[in-house]
């Protein structure tokens, strides 16, 4: 059972064996680290850059204009905001060229808090990531997932750019997330692909024969079903939706949690389905809250399907502070919690138009 | 290391271009100024809103258009250009006439749709990437490029160019550092074009360094400081830079002094500036010396282009605009991937 960071790995190997993928490059992402979240270890595109953002987005977008099949990496996203006009750029190469060229770029860059990263390690890139036309956004919550979208978005002719959780990098598959072909044993894929603690040189991974899965750019996945209140969520936020929804479920409460994993372009008819279907949708991400991508989910609720809804549509996300606080009260101040979900889905569930 | 001074007289006879040459690019620089103008004249005209462009840069770009190979694919030369570049895209064979469509922003306008300022062309087919606003970017995705010239193997190599004030973005420090990777070293000719000032502010207030090419120096860079306003001397050290690059795979930082002689462009007035040299005027004082062309025969040119170019945009004037129902056209791109590799490679069309 692969974790969130080996199907990413193995999603890459893919690329570089069957899909054409020339070029796994960024900070420390070559040999001997193979990236500082191990994504990719013995990888044989991938290669170290020097520690310049901007050239790794402008050297993904050249490679791309002369039809290599680049896969680059900002280290943290936290890093990617002096590379926001070269990300303008490679969304707008071809509606400014009216089609001439296109931009097959594949951009990974891991998001969000979660492990104690600090005012640097924590940042969200949601807001950031949808305001770039041109781009697809991708955010798994699960190792599945972060397979296939990442197979997706390699065969896609357009730039996409795929947001990892950090948090969630270590988390397991569960029973229905196994990609197929993936050794049964979770020690033994660690055995097969992980490089091993001190000298690599002599180290090569010995890939297990997995198939492709493309999970679909541009579709949602309902992660539970129910007819009470709908979650509208991606990323880190999954899993604690689900827990948040399992203790409800405790009150009588059944909450449908909808995983969007695709932020642009949406699935509006998944999100559609659920609400209209519970009335009640509560909107949940972790970047802070001005001018947050759930209030574009706010705004469409309330305009498309002010009618069909029972309370007025909530969004639950980080405070707006610089970052998010290394020490522990201040994370739990900054992002929402579990204790916080479940507050405000009994309020949602409770209200009475 | 060759490093040559802005200005020093060329020996005539190393230097010396055939005569068919240099009334050949006599014709494209002739014909790159009355476009400019012409586009000038539009922008005042209100047939377009904006213009830029490279009125004084015609001998120096149109030795780059020449001297390009030109084709589709890593095999051939990458161009990241920036709006200055008329007489270079002339040169490789594009009509002026799409330029003004640019201006007039029509839907024929085969470089943006009606999209974009004049003089930011895209034309996949000879490998010229789209040319934007933001300066210096392009020094940015060069080395992307170059990295695919150098794996394709062939003699393609990448070229970069900009104006001198650029250089101060991050991005010019980016390129420098991407194609002298040690062992990794990119067949990347990176092109100053140096007309000593940004919009309005010189670049003496600016920039302590003495050139810009001695940047180059330190990443061990061969580099070349020329006066790219002499047709000659800007061809032959330009075919000698692209033969280095090409030949030894490795980078090559060249600068050349250039005018502007219409001011940044329409924002700063467009207005023609006599004080700088002129590099049309100082070839045809050649030509005319070296008896290749009579004056008569170069005025004829100029006034013949001037109205031909007069005549075509009226005609431009009357093609549709872009359909506001076309807005969402090209956001997203269907193409192919896996046919176009399979076709890539193809060679020039």
């Amino acid at each position: 059972m692969a974790t969130l960071v080996q199907a990413i790995r193995l999603a890459l190997h893919v690329g570089e064996e069957r899909l054409g993928v020339t070029d796994i490059f960024g900070e420390d992402v070559g040999p001997p680290l193979g990236g500082v979240f191990t994504q990719s270890q013995g990888l044989r595109t991938a290669w170290n850059t020097p520690l310049d953002e901007r050239g790794i987005v402008g050297t993904a977008i050249g490679l791309a204009l002369a039809g290599q099949r680049p896969v680059a990496e900002i280290q943290f996203c936290d890093y990617a905001f002096n590379t926001i006009d070269l990300l303008k750029l490679a969304g707008g190469v071809s509606w400014s060229s009216a089609g001439d060229y296109n931009c097959p770029v594949v951009l990974m860059t891991p998001v969000g808090s979660g492990i104690r990263g600090s005012i640097y390690h924590s940042h969200s890139f949601d807001a950031q990531a949808t305001r770039l036309p041109g781009w697809k956004i991708v955010m798994p919550s699960n190792p599945l997932d972060a397979y296939g979208l990442l197979l997706s978005a390699i065969v896609d002719p357009n730039p996409v750019m795929l947001l990892p959780p950090k948090a969630l990098l270590r988390a397991k598959a569960g029973p229905d997330e196994r990609i197929p072909g993936e050794p049964d044993d979770e020690r033994a894929l660690a055995k097969m692909i992980d490089a091993p603690l001190g000298d690599r040189t002599r180290w090569r991974p010995e890939w297990p024969d997995v198939r492709e899965v493309f999970v679909p750019i541009g579709k949602a996945s309902v992660k539970r079903a129910g007819r009470d209140a709908t979650v509208v969520t991606y990323g880190r936020m999954v899993p604690l939706a689900m827990q948040a929804a399992a203790s409800v479920a405790s009150e009588g409460v059944e909450v449908e949690v909808v995983d969007l994993r695709t932020l642009h372009p949406l699935d509006w008819d998944a999100v559609k389905a659920s609400v209209k279907k519970t009335s009640r949708v509560l909107v949940l991400n972790e970047d802070t809250e001005i001018t947050n991508f759930g209030e574009h989910l706010v705004r469409r609720l309330s305009e498309e399907l002010f009618y069909d809804l029972y309370a007025p549509p909530r969004l639950l996300a980080g405070a707006h502070v610089p970052g998010v606080g290394l020490a522990d009260n201040l994370e739990r101040a900054s992002v929402p919690q579990l204790e916080g979900v479940v507050a405000a889905l009994r309020e949602l569930v409770s209200h009475q138009p | 290391m060759t490093t040559t001074t802005p200005h020093e007289p060329p020996g005539e006879s190393a230097l010396a271009l055939p005569a068919e040459l240099l009334v050949r690019m006599h014709e494209n620089m002739v014909r790159a100024r009355c476009l400019e103008e012409r586009l000038i004249r539009m922008n005042k005209q209100g047939d377009g809103y904006f213009w830029i462009g490279g009125p004084g840069e015609e001998a120096f770009n149109t030795a780059l258009g020449l001297l390009v190979h030109k084709g589709q694919g890593p095999a051939y030369d990458y161009l990241h250009l920036h709006y200055r570049s008329s007489a270079t895209l002339l040169a490789m064979g594009a009509d002026p006439v799409d330029s003004l469509r640019q201006m007039k922003n029509t839907a024929s306008d085969p470089y943006s749709g009606g999209r974009n300022f004049c003089n930011h062309y895209s034309v996949r087919k000879w490998n010229v990437v789209p040319v934007s606003s933001p300066i210096e970017v392009q020094f940015s995705m060069a080395p992307g490029t170059a990295i695919a010239n150098k794996r394709a193997g062939g003699r393609g190599i990448t070229i970069v160019q900009g104006g001198d004030a650029g250089t101060a973005e991050g991005d010019f420090a980016s390129c420098l550092i991407w194609v002298s990777r040690p062992g990794n070293e990119l067949p990347c000719l990176m092109i100053v074009t140096n007309n000593q000032g940004g919009i309005s502010t010189p670049a003496s207030e600016q920039h302590g360094e003495k050139h810009i090419a001695d940047r180059g120096k330190a990443f061990g860079m061969r580099t070349a400081v020329i006066d790219g306003n002499d047709v000659e001397t800007a061809y032959r050290a330009l075919e000698k830079a692209m033969d280095y690059v090409r030949t030894e795979r490795k980078p090559m930082l060249l600068e050349v002094a250039v005018s502007r002689l219409y001011g940044h462009s329409s924002a700063s007035g467009a207005n023609l500036i006599t004080e700088e040299a002129d590099c049309i005027t100082l070839l045809e004082k050649k030509l005319e010396e070296r008896k290749i062309l009579p004056r008569a025969a170069m005025d004829e040119l100029r006034a013949r282009t001037t109205q031909e170019l007069l005549e075509a945009s009226k005609r431009v004037r009357e093609e549709p605009q872009p359909d506001g129902s076309t807005l969402y056209d090209h956001v997203f791109s269907d193409r192919d991937l896996v046919h176009d590799a399979a076709s890539r490679g193809n060679g020039a069309s």
